[in-house]
């Protein structure tokens, strides 16, 4: 199945820009957007900037990875709670998998996401990372 | 509404059938389940797939399936629902018989995934997850397992030896069911030595994905005695992001289906004497025994390491050896678990069969968790 260049377009601001949408009556934040609050069920949200920053609360390496994503494996996918409480899945980079852990602190970077073959389209999007001025201490 | 039983039921054995189509599958359990019924015209066909779309590029398996098996003429409906196809499906041609609208109807599952590559393979299986965001990042099936997983040891302590005990449980009771993928013992020391499928998820604690095809064919309840009835049952939905769910292990689509089923069935939990669970690996059915309410949060991996459960119990779980060890042929696993579920209600389980049992259970998943249909059958 070829990656579709209109699909990869349409979610090009919200990917690059960690934007999900924030309900004006309860204040629930979503990533990524939606049209309805789940929690109160206003209709009225607004765009949100998401915090580029958090934590790891769990993660895995895959290790048999999908078409398109075969030259990255192994990798390290996260469940990462940003410091605005938003949760979010990412892939972790610049780290070697044994030097993951719960708790870890990591922030947003701009990286490639995956390519279709050698002549079609190629994502970009977020990934996340250690901290590039605490590269040092990794807790 | 009409009360409503099954009549009749057919499998195919979950195995990889480089040598039979996709239709040619469906047939052969549909046959055999319009066989065991003594049927003849069928009214409707409900047909649950999940993989022909990407894998075989086929559409419109409706009228395919219903045409392969002689009856094209009738009305034939394609359901998906990810893993929970099956079941969604079966509680489909529930309703139009207890409806009235239908006396004969044929539910039947089919998937064939060794028509795929494994890089394929792994993308048909995180297809239940929202693919812009989720299995965007290049997280799978199992990966999302493993989230839960390394969180569930964390938060209750509890040991990944304890957990892949449920693994062990299933390749016991599958030693003895000729349908199963595979049909033999694998001890703890093998499974926690596997490879990693996704750190902590070993290959070995992950269903047996494969091919095959499960049918029955249901009709009003005719009140006579062994006579299998279909007593309660609930599909429900949850948050498709595991990120927005307040607390990750807990699936709130299972709680909230095994408790409308159970109601609708008038029953409580501890009349239940079979079960079938839906082990996509190990951790997804430890959590579904416990947010079913047979086990206490964190204590689900208790119902396997006990040497004489069942018997202390009374509660069995995957007598045929589950998704991990009968295999997981995704879009009919759900019928495969049904099957199962009347054939030990009628004493026909043969080297699998439990002591007389009355009340049997299916849950079924599709995605983590974002879709549980829950299905109890009863013997008359
Ligand atoms: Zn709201």
């Amino acid at each position: 199945m070829s990656l579709s260049v209109p699909r990869y377009w349409r979610e090009i601001r919200y990917r690059y820009r960690l934007i999900g949408e924030r309900c004006t009556r309860c204040g629930g934040l979503y990533y990524p957007r939606r049209a309805i609050c789940p929690r109160c069920g206003s209709r009225e949200l607004e765009e949100y900037q998401l915090s580029d920053r958090g934590r790891i609360v769990s993660w895995t390496v895959i290790r048999n990875p999908p078409k398109d994503y075969e030259r990255f494996a192994p990798y390290v996918v996260a469940l990462v709670e940003l410091e605005d409480g938003v949760k979010i899945l990412s892939q972790i980079v610049d780290v070697e998998p044994e030097e993951v852990k719960a708790g870890m602190r990591v922030e947003a970077t701009f990286r490639k996401i995956r390519e279709d073959g050698t002549s079609g389209i190629i994502e970009y999007g977020y990934k996340f990372r250690p901290p590039i001025e605490s590269k040092q201490d990794l807790s | 509404m009409r009360g409503v039983s099954i009549a009749g039921v057919g499998l195919t054995q979950v195995s990889e059938h480089w040598e039979r189509s996709l239709a040619e599958l469906f047939v052969e359990a549909a046959v055999k389940a319009v066989d065991d019924a003594g049927v003849e015209d069928l009214e409707a066909i409900y047909i649950s797939n999940s993989g022909a779309p990407y894998i075989q590029r086929q559409l419109n398996l409706g009228a395919m399936m219903a045409d392969g098996l002689g009856e094209a003429g009738v009305p034939a409906i394609t359901i998906e629902a990810g893993a929970a196809g099956g079941a969604v499906a079966f509680q489909e041609g529930v309703k139009a018989v207890a409806s009235g609208l239908y006396d004969r109807v044929l539910v039947g599952g089919v998937e064939k995934v060794s028509d795929a590559t494994p890089e394929e393979i792994a993308v048909f299986l995180s297809m239940p997850e929202d693919q812009e965001y989720t299995a965007y990042t290049g997280i799978t099936n199992f990966g999302l397992n493993a989230l839960i997983y390394r969180y569930y040891m964390e938060r209750f302590g509890v040991r990944q030896e304890d957990i892949a005990m449920l693994a062990v449980r299933c390749h016991e009771h599958a030693e003895g069911c000729p349908h199963a993928m595979y049909p033999f013992k694998l001890s703890l020391e093998r499974i926690l030595s596997s490879p990693m499928e996704a750190d902590p998820i070993h290959v070995l604690e992950c269903s047996g994905i494969g091919d095959g095809a499960a049918a029955v064919i249901i009709q009003p309840s005719k009140g006579v005695s062994g006579e299998v009835e279909v007593a309660g049952y609930s599909t429900t939905t949850d948050l498709t992001h595991i990120t927005e769910r307040p607390d990750i292990l807990t699936f709130e689509a299972v709680r909230r289906a095994s408790d409308k089923a159970l109601r609708m069935a008038g029953i409580s939990r501890g009349d239940v004497d079979v079960v079938e669970l839906h082990d996509e690996t190990t951790i997804t059915g430890i959590i579904s025994l416990e947010d079913m309410g047979f086990a206490e949060k964190g204590k689900g991996a208790t119902l396997f390491t006990g040497e004489k459960l069942a018997e202390e119990r009374r509660l069995h779980v995957n007598t045929f050896g589950g998704l991990k060890a009968r295999g997981n042929p995704v879009g009919a696993t759900g019928l495969y678990q049904i099957v199962e579920i009347v054939m030990q209600l009628k004493g026909e389980a043969g080297r699998c069969q439990v002591d007389k049992p009355e009340i049997g259970l299916a849950q079924s998943i599709g995605g983590l968790a974002s879709t549980c249909a829950i299905t109890i059958l009863r013997r008359h």
